[in-house]
């Protein structure tokens, strides 16, 4: 029983991974095709850093919309859930609630096409020639990532003693200090959590990003128009390495959340 | 008292601003170009054009069956694959955790472009099937494969909320069970399985809402042979040559109808339960 668990499992992962190997193993192809493997090499790892230069500009554009994008989201974010969480009136929250899930349960392509329609019909009154830029992908990605934010900070929120706001001000905090000095920190995994979730699900995005760029150029969409032609390993490498980034990120993310989980048992 | 008052307003008034404009009024742009033609005249035209045009319909229903197809089987393979993780030991839980979530944040398009390269005519497969001894299979371009295609890249999506809510089924409960005379096979129908509905449900709304209605799998998988609801919306948005907003703006409101409806079924089913229906949405 246990050696059939284990098959079943392995078999569903090799199924997960089997284009991230393909991509792996052919980003040290020493070919020009991505079809045959003809030996091990760098070349195309050399190649990206010498001559990727539209590569690694979108690289550069995505990790600025990200980075701008889930600092703003995870602000936001913990902001709303401090106000949400002390929002008394029960149908106000869960009429905040539903529209925070929205972003996450409408298919992307209808996400993206709003905002699309609504930019660019505020372009076409305001005679803007680029409806569509970088400021309309940036608001389209905090968007989508303030629920991840929203969401992770929330429970936090709900389980941080409601008395340690009281007790320190009673030691002569403001309410403002109190929470800096004593919310803030009992729920920074959260925030953590909902930072890097944001960042990620910037970094990878491609159908909302493929509605609000404009001129915007990023990885995704970069490669989604190389893929009409038939592609070069060079692609193949960027993704490893964005791989092996993704992987660090998800593996940091995880000792934060067990770390955590080690406290908490501690505490009580 | 009053203060308070005031900070709340400060708490809660950017966000609220940020999802009104963002998030309600978008949404309102499209029900407002669905109900209007070119030069902003009100009409039901763009409604009944769709509903009335065969191959709007076609196309409509065919992706609801691979969407629905699709989800089942996701289901068949997540449900044994969850309840095979939440068996091994807490360590290893953790890291198959993080297996399972990781290629949900590659690239989609790499990702779906390297698996053409495994189904090519030429591809990898082929070639282990010839080495075989095995004939060519001309994969791309079939139905299966664009089924295949959503399976892969939503597995993910179905397996996580799963796991979730089997791995919170408390322990004494199978202990209860086993000592009160079932078996294996017992426990699973008569303990996890009910236990688990929420986080099956959540796992069917995961997958189900991607797949009707993606463009790109459907594309890339079947070399532009088989059309999906969301390859019809992106086309009326960019790639004809007169970009249709109004129509595109209905596919897209019908779509979104649906989706609601059928959120609203699910959560019908799974509202008694909270706790358990809202640790699916976060992964």
């Amino acid at each position: 029983m246990r050696v059939l668990r284990g098959i079943f499992i392995a078999l569903i992962l090799i199924l997960l991974y089997a284009p991230m190997i393909v991509m792996l193993v052919f980003s040290f192809n020493s070919g020009t095709g991505t079809a045959v493997f003809e030996g091990f090499s760098l070349r195309w790892y050399k190649e990206l850093f010498l001559y990727g230069g539209d590569m690694l500009g979108a690289l550069r554009n995505t990790l600025i919309l990200a980075l701008l994008s889930s600092i703003v989201s995870t602000v936001l974010g913990t902001v709303a859930a401090v106000g949400i969480s002390k929002m008394k009136k029960q149908w106000t929250k869960s009429t905040i609630m539903s529209i925070t899930n929205i972003p996450m349960m409408n298919p992307e392509v209808v996400t993206g096409i709003s905002m699309m329609l609504m930019f660019v019909f505020i372009g076409r009154i305001l005679n803007l020639i680029n409806s569509v830029n970088f400021i309309t992908i940036l608001i389209a990605h905090i968007t989508f990532g303030l629920p991840y934010v929203i969401l992770n900070v929330l429970p936090r929120l709900s389980s941080t003693d409601k008395h340690l706001t009281e007790a320190a001000m009673d030691l002569g905090c403001t309410s403002v200090e109190a929470f800096f000095k004593a919310v803030l920190p009992s729920i920074t995994p959260g925030i953590i959590v909902g930072f890097i979730m944001a960042f990620t699900m910037s970094l990878d995005d491609f159908v909302i990003s493929y509605f609000t760029n404009g001129t915007y150029q990023t990885l995704p969409l970069l490669i989604y128009s190389m893929t009409r032609k038939p592609m070069k390993p060079d692609v193949y490498a960027l993704e490893s390495i964005m791989f092996i980034i993704i992987l660090v990120l998800m593996i940091l993310l995880n000792i934060i959340q067990s770390d955590d989980k080690k406290k908490g048992r501690k505490a009580s | 008292m009053n203060k308070n008052k005031s900070g709340q307003v400060v708490l809660n008034a950017p966000y609220l601003l940020w999802s009104v404009l963002f998030i309600i009024v978008p949404l309102i742009f499209v029900v407002y170009y669905a109900f209007t033609t070119a030069d902003g005249q009100f009409t039901f035209e763009n409604i009944t054009t769709f509903f009335t045009s065969r191959d709007y319909m076609y196309v409509f229903c065919m992706s609801m069956l691979y969407a629905l197809i699709a989800t089942v089987i996701c289901l068949l393979l997540s449900y044994p694959f969850a309840y095979c993780m939440s068996k091994t030991s807490a360590s290893v839980q953790g890291m198959l955790m993080l297996l399972v979530m990781l290629p949900m944040l590659m690239n989609l398009v790499v990702r779906t472009y390297s698996w053409r390269q495994i189904l090519e005519r030429t591809g990898i497969l082929n070639t282990f099937l010839e080495s075989l001894g095995l004939p060519a299979v001309t994969f791309l371009g079939s139905a299966g494969t664009v089924i295949f295609g959503m399976v892969y890249n939503y597995l993910p999506f179905m397996i996580l909320p799963i796991y979730s809510s089997i791995s919170k089924v408390d322990k004494s409960l199978l202990e209860a069970s086993s000592d009160l005379g079932c078996n294996v096979f017992g426990t699973i129908k008569r303990v996890i399985l009910p236990l688990s509905i929420p986080g099956v449900l959540s796992g069917i709304t995961m997958v189900f809402v991607p797949c009707v209605s993606t463009f790109y799998i459907s594309r890339i998988f079947s070399e532009g042979r088989i059309v999906m609801i969301g390859d019809i919306i992106e086309e009326k948005f960019y790639r004809s040559g007169a970009p249709d907003y109004n129509i595109g703006a209905t596919i897209s409101l019908v779509l979104m109808l649906i989706i609601v409806i059928s959120l609203a079924v699910v959560n019908n089913f799974s509202d008694n339960d909270e706790e358990n229906s809202s640790g699916g949405i976060v992964i």
